[in-house]
C-alpha cells in the first residue's frame, strides 16, 4: 500500500495537482498496480545488465551544418502568452 | 466514373484502379471524403478537406499514389490540429511534419483526416480519448480497442483505405484484431519516430492498420528507412517488397504455452487452434517455445513505459504551446494547467512513472524492470534459435463493451498482455484477422486476431508468411467496411 | 579576527560550464548566437515540441574530447546520456539532456588540481524578469527567450582540491586560458559562455572531512568570484567561531557591496529523476576520434609556462602571466623572435612589465591591438641591453611608442636620449662634477659613500639622464678613489 504522503509528494514531482477525491482513488489505483508489478521482486536478476532500448547502434551523430530555424512568429504564435518576441510565464520569482 | 465499392477494395487494390485509370485519383479522394464524413464511429477527431487532404501532398505517379489515409492523431501535421486525444493540446497546430507524415505525402498520399486515440496513447480501448470514445464497426455498443483505435475503427468501418497507427505495447495489433483487420508492429528502429508524440520513446513504433497483409507490406515499404532526424532509426535492410508465398512449408512456429496458458477467452482460444491447423495445412510445423519471462512482461511494462512517459509529457507545461490553465503563480500554473490538461489514465501513468523513477524507488522499480526487459529480449533469442516464428492470440478476449473495464486498470493492462513482450524485445509482431468468436455471454461473432511475431528486422519473412496464412484464412470484412 | 578562526581551513571545489563554440545547437541546427532578437534560433526541437528528437553535434562531441584530452582526462569507451527532469520554464522539454553516472571524460588534472568528471550537456534558455506596475501583488512575469536553450556545453567538475579565493582565480584564469586555447569556447563570463559555480566549505586543519558545502552561483568574472569565496570562508569561519552552523544553500555574492545573499531554489525538492535517455544512442569514441582529439592540442598554458620558465629561464611569475594569455604569450614570442639577441627573460619583464604597465596607464588591454608591434618594442629592448638608452628614458620612449605608434629609434634621435657612451666625454663631466661640489666630494672621500647620490645626480642633469647610472658611478668612484 503505498501511503497517502507518498502520492502526494509524487504528485509535486509530476505537477500535478490532484483534488482529494483524485487523491483517493490514485492512492487505491496506485496500490493495486503496484502489487502486481511488486512480483517483478520473485525474479532473480542477479547478473543481468539492465536494456535501455534494443537498437544495437552507436555515436549516432549529425555534423555541424546550421538548418533554418522557425520564423519567431510562427513559434510564438503557438504560445499561451507571448510578449516582445518572448514566451511570457508567470515569474517563478513571485512565487512566494 | 467508376462504379465499384471503393469499401471493398484493398488499398493496393485500388492504387491499380488508379495507375491503370479506372480510377482517377480525384474521383478516389472524393469518394473518400465523403465516407470520412459519413463517421459516426467517432473514428476521427479531424477531417479534411478536399484541398486540406492534397495540401502538401506530392504528385507522383504510380502505386501507391492517390490512395488516401487516415492518420492518428498522434502524428504533428504542419498546421492542422494535433492533439493526442488530450485536452492539453486541444487546438495545438504544429509547426512541422513528423517523418512518417512527410513519407506518405510525398509518396502522394492524401491525408483524409486525424484519427482518435486513447489519450497520449495510453490504453486499450479509446475510451481514454478526451474528446469521445471511438466505437467498433462489429458492433457499436463495443470498444474497438486502443490506443489506435480510431485508426483502426476507420479502417474497418470503411472511413479510411488504410491508416497509420503508433504501438507501444499494443496499440496497433490490439486494436487491429479487435476490429478484423491487419495491424502491423515493425521491428523498433525501422521507422522513424520523428514527429510521433512520445508516449514510452524505447517502445514506440509506428505502423500501418490495413485490410490485409498485402496493404500492410506496401505501406510498410514507404515508411522504413533511416532517418536523420532520429538517432535510433535503422531502416530494414533490403527493403520490403510485395509479398507472394502461398505455403508455409519448412516453416516452424512456435507457441508459447506458457504464455498464454490462462485468461484467454475460450472462443479466442479456439479460433487460435483452428488457424495453428491452418498452419500445418501449409506446410508449416507447430512447436511448444518457452518463453519463460514473458509473462511478467505486463509488470516491467507498467514500469518502463510511465516512467518514460512520466518524463516524456512533463514538456506539457503550458509555456510554449498547448493549453495553459491561469495560475496565481509559477509552480501552480504548471500544476492547474496539468489537472486540468490531462485525463485520469494519464495522470496514473505519469504518478506511477515518476514514483518509480523518484530516489529511493529507482532501483526496486525503474532499474529492475530494465533487467527483466533484457530477460524478455534473451527469451526471444533463445526462441528464435529454435523457430521461426512465435505465435500467440494477439489478445485475451474479442472486443469488451464500453466501460466494461474502465474501473479496474489492471484488468484493462491485461488486455496486452501477449502484445507487450514482443515490444519489450523489439522484435517485429503483426496481427491477422483469425475468424469470428462469441463473446462471453453470447451474441454475434467478432473478430479474433492471430499475431505473429518475427526475429527483428526481419519483416519480409513475417509478411510472407501472415500473406500465405491469410490466403488459408480467407477471413472477409468487406460487409462491416461497406456499412450494410 | 580570533585565534580560532585560523584553525579552519577553506576547501573549495568548481564546476564550470563552458558553452562550446559551434555553428549549431547540441541537438537541433539552429545557429548559436549571442545578444540577436529573443527567440529568432529557435525550433520544434530546441522549443521542446510534441514528437521532436534529438541528434547530437559531432561538433560538440570533438570538441569535448579535445577538452577531455586537455585536462589529460581518461575518456569512457561508452557513455550515455541521460534525463535530468525539473520542471522551470528555462527548460523547455522539463529534462535537461546530460551526462550523469557514466560521463564522457573522468580523472584528469590541470597544474595541481584534480578533474573530477567532464561530460557534455545542453544549456538552458535565458530568462528575464519583468517586473509590472500591476495592482495585483505576485502579479510579475518573466520572458523566455530561447536563443539559448541547447547551446552546447560541457561541465567540468574539478576535485575539493583549491584552498583560497586566490587560488580560485588563478586557476580559474589557467582552466579559461586552456580552454581559450583550444578554440573550443569564447569563454566571455560576462556573457556567460564560461560559467563558475563554487562550493566552498571549512574544516578543522589538519582534518580529511568535508564540512556543510555552500554554493556559489554564477559569478561574472573570476576577480568577483575571489572576494566572494573569500567572504564566504570568512563567513563560515565567523560562524564556526560563534557557535553555529554552516547551512547548505545556494548564495549570490553582490561585488558591488560585497555582500552574500541566499537564493532560492529552483525547485525544492532535488530529485531529478535521472534516467537513461531512450531517444539517443550510446557514445563510443572510437580510436580515430580520440586521436583527432590529442593531434588538435596546441601548447597549451600550462605546459608554456613550464617550458617558458625551465628553457627560457623566465621567472615563474612572469611565466605563468604570460602562458595564460595567450594574446600576451604570442606577442611576448614575437618580441623574442624580432632580434636573436634578446635574453627571454629580459624580454619577459618588458612585456609582462613597463608595456603591460603603459597600455593599462593608456586604457589599453589587448597588446594585439596597441600600435605598438613585437619588432619595435624588441628594438627598445635591444637598445637599453646595448646600453644605447638608458631605463629611464626607454620608459619615456615606451609611453610615445604607446601613444603615437612612433618609431623607438626615430623617438631616441629626436630627443637626443642616445647614452653617452664615450667613456672620455663622460669623464670629463665627472671631474667637473667633482671639482664644482668639492664639499660633498670631501664628505664622500671621508667615508660617507651615501653622500654619492649628490655626485652623480649633478653628472645625470648635465647629461640630461643620458648618460648610465652604473657607469656614471663607477667612475666617479675611481675619481674619489674609493
Ligand atoms: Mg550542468
Ligand atoms: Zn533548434
Amino acid at each position: 500500500m503505498i501511503e497517502r504522503d507518498q502520492v502526494l509528494h509524487v504528485a509535486r514531482l509530476s505537477r500535478l495537482k490532484l483534488s482529494e477525491e483524485e487523491l483517493a482513488s490514485m492512492q487505491k489505483d496506485m496500490s493495486s498496480i503496484l502489487d502486481h508489478v511488486d512480483r517483478l521482486a520473485e525474479i532473480d536478476i542477479e547478473g543481468i545488465e539492465p536494456t535501455s532500448h534494443v537498437v544495437p547502434l552507436e555515436n549516432v551523430l549529425r555534423d555541424d551544418v546550421p538548418r533554418p530555424s522557425l520564423d519567431r512568429e510562427v513559434s510564438l504564435a503557438q504560445a499561451p502568452d507571448a510578449a516582445d518576441g518572448a514566451f511570457r510565464v508567470p515569474s517563478p520569482q513571485a512565487e512566494i | 466514373m467508376y462504379s465499384g465499392d471503393l469499401t471493398a477494395a484493398t488499398a493496393a487494390e485500388t492504387a491499380d484502379l488508379i495507375a491503370s485509370g479506372e480510377l482517377s485519383a480525384d474521383e478516389c479522394l472524393g469518394t473518400w471524403i465523403d465516407r470520412a464524413a459519413g463517421d459516426e464511429l467517432g473514428a476521427y477527431l479531424w477531417r479534411a478537406s478536399r484541398d486540406q487532404a492534397d495540401a502538401g501532398t506530392a504528385k507522383v505517379g504510380g502505386p501507391p499514389s492517390g490512395v488516401p489515409i487516415a492518420i492518428k492523431d498522434i502524428f504533428c501535421t504542419a498546421g492542422v490540429p494535433t492533439t493526442a486525444a488530450s485536452k492539453l493540446l486541444e487546438g495545438y497546430r504544429p509547426p512541422y511534419d513528423a517523418t512518417a507524415v512527410t513519407r506518405v505525402r510525398s509518396a502522394g498520399l492524401p491525408m483524409l483526416g486525424k484519427t482518435n486515440m486513447d489519450e497520449f496513447a495510453m490504453g486499450s480501448s479509446n475510451e481514454n480519448s478526451a474528446f469521445r470514445p471511438a466505437l467498433n464497426p462489429w458492433d457499436t455498443g463495443r470498444v474497438p480497442g486502443g490506443s489506435s483505435g480510431g485508426s483502426a475503427a476507420a479502417v474497418a468501418g470503411g472511413l479510411a483505405p488504410w491508416a497509420l497507427g503508433t504501438d507501444t505495447g499494443g496499440s496497433i495489433r490490439q486494436p487491429a484484431a479487435l476490429c478484423g483487420i491487419v495491424g502491423l508492429k515493425p521491428t523498433y528502429g525501422s521507422i522513424s519516430r520523428y514527429g510521433m508524440i512520445a508516449f514510452a520513446s524505447s517502445l514506440d513504433q509506428c505502423g500501418p492498420l490495413t485490410v490485409d497483409v498485402t496493404d500492410a507490406a506496401l505501406m510498410l515499404g514507404l515508411l522504413e528507412g533511416r532517418d536523420e532526424m532520429d538517432s535510433t532509426s535503422v531502416g530494414i535492410e533490403g527493403g520490403v517488397t510485395r509479398p507472394q508465398s502461398e505455403d508455409l512449408s519448412g516453416l516452424v512456429f512456435g507457441v508459447p504455452g506458457d504464455l498464454i496458458a490462462e485468461g484467454v477467452d475460450p472462443g479466442v482460444k479456439a479460433a487460435f487452434e483452428a488457424t495453428l491447423g491452418k498452419i500445418r495445412d501449409l506446410g508449416g510445423r507447430i512447436e511448444d517455445v518457452r518463453l519463460p519471462h514473458a509473462r511478467h512482461g505486463i509488470s516491467a511494462y507498467y514500469v518502463l513505459a510511465p516512467a518514460e512517459a512520466s518524463t516524456n509529457l512533463s514538456r506539457y507545461d503550458g509555456v510554449r504551446y498547448g493549453n495553459r490553465s491561469p495560475g496565481s503563480n509559477l509552480v501552480d500554473m504548471y500544476e492547474e494547467t496539468r489537472e486540468q490538461g490531462f485525463g485520469p489514465e494519464v495522470k496514473r501513468r505519469i504518478m506511477l512513472g515518476t514514483y518509480a523513477l523518484s530516489s529511493g524507488y529507482y532501483e526496486a522499480y525503474y532499474g529492475r524492470a530494465q533487467r527483466v526487459r533484457t530477460m524478455i529480449v534473451r527469451d526471444f533469442d533463445a526462441a528464435f534459435e529454435a523457430v521461426d516464428f512465435v505465435v500467440t492470440p494477439t489478445s485475451p478476449s474479442v472486443a469488451f463493451e464500453l466501460g466494461e473495464k474502465t474501473g479496474d486498470p489492471w484488468a484493462m493492462y491485461l488486455n496486452d498482455l501477449f502484445t507487450v513482450p514482443m515490444s519489450l524485445a523489439g522484435v517485429p509482431a503483426i496481427s491477422i484477422p483469425a475468424g469470428l468468436a462469441e463473446p462471453e455471454g453470447g451474441g454475434p461473432g467478432l473478430p479474433v486476431g492471430f499475431q505473429i511475431a518475427a526475429p527483428a528486422f526481419h519483416e519480409q519473412k513475417l509478411l510472407e508468411a501472415s500473406f500465405a496464412l491469410e490466403g488459408a484464412i480467407g477471413f472477409d470484412g468487406s460487409k462491416v467496411r461497406s456499412g450494410i | 579576527m580570533s585565534g580560532a578562526t585560523d584553525e579552519f581551513e577553506a576547501v573549495i571545489g568548481l564546476e564550470i560550464h563552458v558553452q562550446l563554440s559551434t555553428e549549431t545547437k547540441m541537438f537541433c541546427g539552429c545557429r548559436l548566437s549571442f545578444g540577436d532578437e529573443p527567440n529568432v534560433h529557435t525550433c520544434p526541437i530546441c522549443l521542446g515540441h510534441p514528437g521532436v528528437l534529438p541528434v547530437p553535434n559531432r561538433r560538440a562531441i570533438e570538441y569535448g574530447l579535445q577538452i577531455a584530452a586537455a585536462l589529460e582526462c581518461d575518456v569512457a569507451p561508452r557513455s550515455i546520456f541521460h534525463r535530468k527532469n525539473y520542471f522551470y520554464p528555462d527548460n523547455p522539454k522539463a529534462y535537461q539532456i546530460s551526462q550523469f553516472d557514466i560521463p564522457l571524460a573522468s580523472n584528469g588534472h590541470l597544474g595541481e588540481v584534480r578533474i573530477h568528471r567532464a561530460h557534455l550537456e545542453e544549456d538552458a534558455a535565458k530568462m528575464i524578469h519583468v517586473g509590472t506596475s500591476g495592482r495585483i501583488q505576485g502579479s510579475d512575469t518573466s520572458l523566455v527567450d530561447f536563443n539559448r536553450a541547447g547551446t552546447p556545453l560541457v561541465e567540468i567538475v574539478t576535485e575539493p582540491d583549491l584552498t583560497s579565493g586566490a587560488q580560485v582565480r588563478e586557476w580559474g584564469q589557467l582552466l579559461r586560458a586552456t580552454v581559450k586555447q583550444l578554440g573550443v569556447s569564447n569563454v566571455n563570463m560576462e556573457e556567460g559562455s564560461l560559467r563558475c559555480d563554487a562550493n566552498v566549505s571549512i574544516r578543522p586543519v589538519g582534518s580529511s572531512g568535508l564540512g556543510t558545502k555552500t554554493e556559489m552561483k554564477n559569478m561574472n568574472s573570476f576577480r568577483y568570484l575571489e572576494r566572494g569565496v573569500e567572504a564566504e570562508i570568512e563567513r563560515q569561519k565567523q560562524l564556526v567561531a560563534s557557535g553555529e552552523r554552516v547551512v547548505q544553500e545556494t548564495l549570490h555574492f553582490d561585488p558591488s557591496s560585497g555582500e552574500l545573499h541566499s537564493l532560492r531554489s529552483k525547485e525544492e525538492s532535488h530529485d531529478y529523476r535521472y534516467m537513461p535517455e531512450p531517444d539517443l544512442v550510446p557514445l563510443a569514441p572510437d580510436t580515430a576520434m580520440l586521436d583527432a582529439a590529442a593531434a588538435s592540442l596546441p601548447e597549451l598554458p600550462a605546459a608554456r609556462a613550464e617550458r617558458y620558465h625551465s628553457e627560457l629561464g623566465i621567472q615563474e611569475g612572469a611565466a605563468r602571466l604570460l602562458s595564460v594569455e595567450t594574446e600576451w604569450a604570442a606577442f611576448f614570442e614575437d618580441v623574442l623572435g624580432s632580434d636573436e639577441s634578446i635574453e627571454p627573460r629580459v624580454a619577459a619583464n618588458w612585456v609582462t612589465g613597463e608595456f603591460a604597465g603603459e597600455l593599462r596607464r593608456q586604457g589599453e588591454q589587448d597588446p594585439a591591438d596597441s600600435r605598438v608591434s613585437p619588432k619595435s618594442l624588441g628594438n627598445l629592448v635591444s637598445m637599453v641591453s646595448a646600453n644605447r638608452v638608458s631605463h629611464g628614458s626607454a620608459k619615456s620612449v615606451l609611453e610615445r611608442m604607446v601613444a603615437d605608434g612612433s618609431d623607438p629609434e626615430a623617438i631616441v634621435r629626436e630627443q637626443g636620449l642616445e647614452q653617452i657612451s664615450d667613456t672620455g666625454e663622460l669623464q670629463r663631466i665627472v671631474d667637473a662634477a667633482i671639482e664644482g661640489n668639492a664639499k660633498v666630494a670631501e664628505q664622500v672621500r671621508g667615508g660617507n659613500e651615501k653622500a654619492i647620490g649628490a655626485l652623480v645626480g649633478a653628472v645625470m642633469k648635465e647629461t640630461r639622464g643620458r648618460a648610465d647610472g652604473g657607469e656614471v658611478t663607477r667612475l666617479l668612484r675611481q675619481s674619489l678613489g674609493l
